[in-house]
């Protein structure tokens, strides 16, 4: 019983760096609308260039829920 | 939870097949592969059977896919990325099938189990560094050494480098895989919630699994994108070593 709980306290504890993803992905993207609103003539570019930046930072969540996972159930 | 969640990525073999106690058997993992590369093949050829001037609905789809990655590499390597074109599209597609396909319902997503991505990711680590050494011979291991950099800062810079290096198969499988992997996961307990809430949440909980479906196939098509940007970035790295 004692074990399960302190499975479920880690896992929760690994989830913390969900709080630096959502500061990064909202940097991300703020920055992006105002480089787009200031220059719309390459939004195109700016596009990709932030949906990579977009999926190299959400891989770090997933890198946490994956971490979360192997605790709870392995 | 009446269904779990997990049950949609198991392997079930279709044809058991069994060589010196190790299992070969054609699953459906090797079924939903099998199909992605005729689909793949058969688009792009039936696509390109006419090679009309003015491409028509299947040939301008065919079209479609080859420039966007052509142009993916222009961007990325320059013309010296040409060569390795097949490759990248290669990848491309495999991944892009890979994630196409496990979204039809009851099917299977081959790129939600780590082998399949840490195999695709090796496989893209293991030319990359070949190319580099062909391309460069030992010189190549400068790609470790930044420019500029204090020599007593290298004992600090060159392990950081080496270990970065060494991690991008992992973390390039890792993220493919976990994507596929919470995604879908993500679909399915959502989809539990709706059956509970049933008549009482209304309509509305059905709505939220499809606006999240929809999503769901902009990360798909997403990481295929990515997994190519990707490949397209270390490739670049191994010819023009920073």
């Amino acid at each position: 019983m004692e074990e399960q709980a302190a499975r479920v306290i880690g896992a929760a504890l690994a989830l913390i760096p969900l709080f630096g993803v959502a500061l990064a992905l909202g940097n991300i993207f703020s920055t992006l609308l105002a480089s787009i609103a200031r220059n719309p003539s390459v939004s195109g570019e700016l596009k990709g260039a932030g949906i990579l930046y977009f999926a190299l930072t959400e891989a770090i969540a997933l890198f946490a829920l994956l971490i979360a996972f192997l605790i709870l159930f392995v | 939870m009446a269904l779990d969640p997990l049950k949609q990525f198991e392997i079930k073999p279709i044809v058991p097949i069994e060589v010196a106690g190790i299992d070969l058997s054609f699953s459906n993992a090797s079924l939903l592969m099998v199909i992605g590369a005729l689909l793949t093949v058969g688009f792009l050829n039936i696509g390109m059977s006419r090679r009309a001037l003015v491409p028509g609905r299947w040939q301008a789809a065919g079209e479609t896919l080859y420039e966007f990655i052509a142009n993916l590499i222009k961007e990325q390597t320059g013309s010296k990325g040409r060569e390795y074109f097949p490759f990248v599209f290669t990848i491309f597609m495999v991944v892009l099938m890979g994630n196409f396909l496990g979204m039809i319902p009851f099917s299977f997503t081959y790129t939600s189990h780590i082998i399949v991505t840490f195999a695709l990711a090796m496989v893209v680590f293991l030319t990359v560094t070949i190319v580099g050494f062909m391309k460069h011979g030992l010189h190549f291991l400068t790609l470790f050494t930044p420019a500029g950099v204090p020599w007593p800062l290298l004992f600090l810079v060159v392990p950081i480098e080496l270990i970065a290096y060494l991690s991008r198969p992992i973390s390039l499988s890792i993220r493919l895989f976990a994507n596929m992997m919470a995604g879908h996961i993500m679909l399915k307990v959502f989809a539990g919630f709706a059956v509970t809430l049933g008549v009482l949440g209304g309509i509305a909980p059905l709505l939220l699994i499809i606006a999240l479906t929809g999503f769901e196939f902009l990360i798909a098509f997403i990481q295929a994108y990515v997994f190519a940007v990707l490949t397209c970035v270390y490739l670049k790295d191994a010819l023009e070593l920073h």
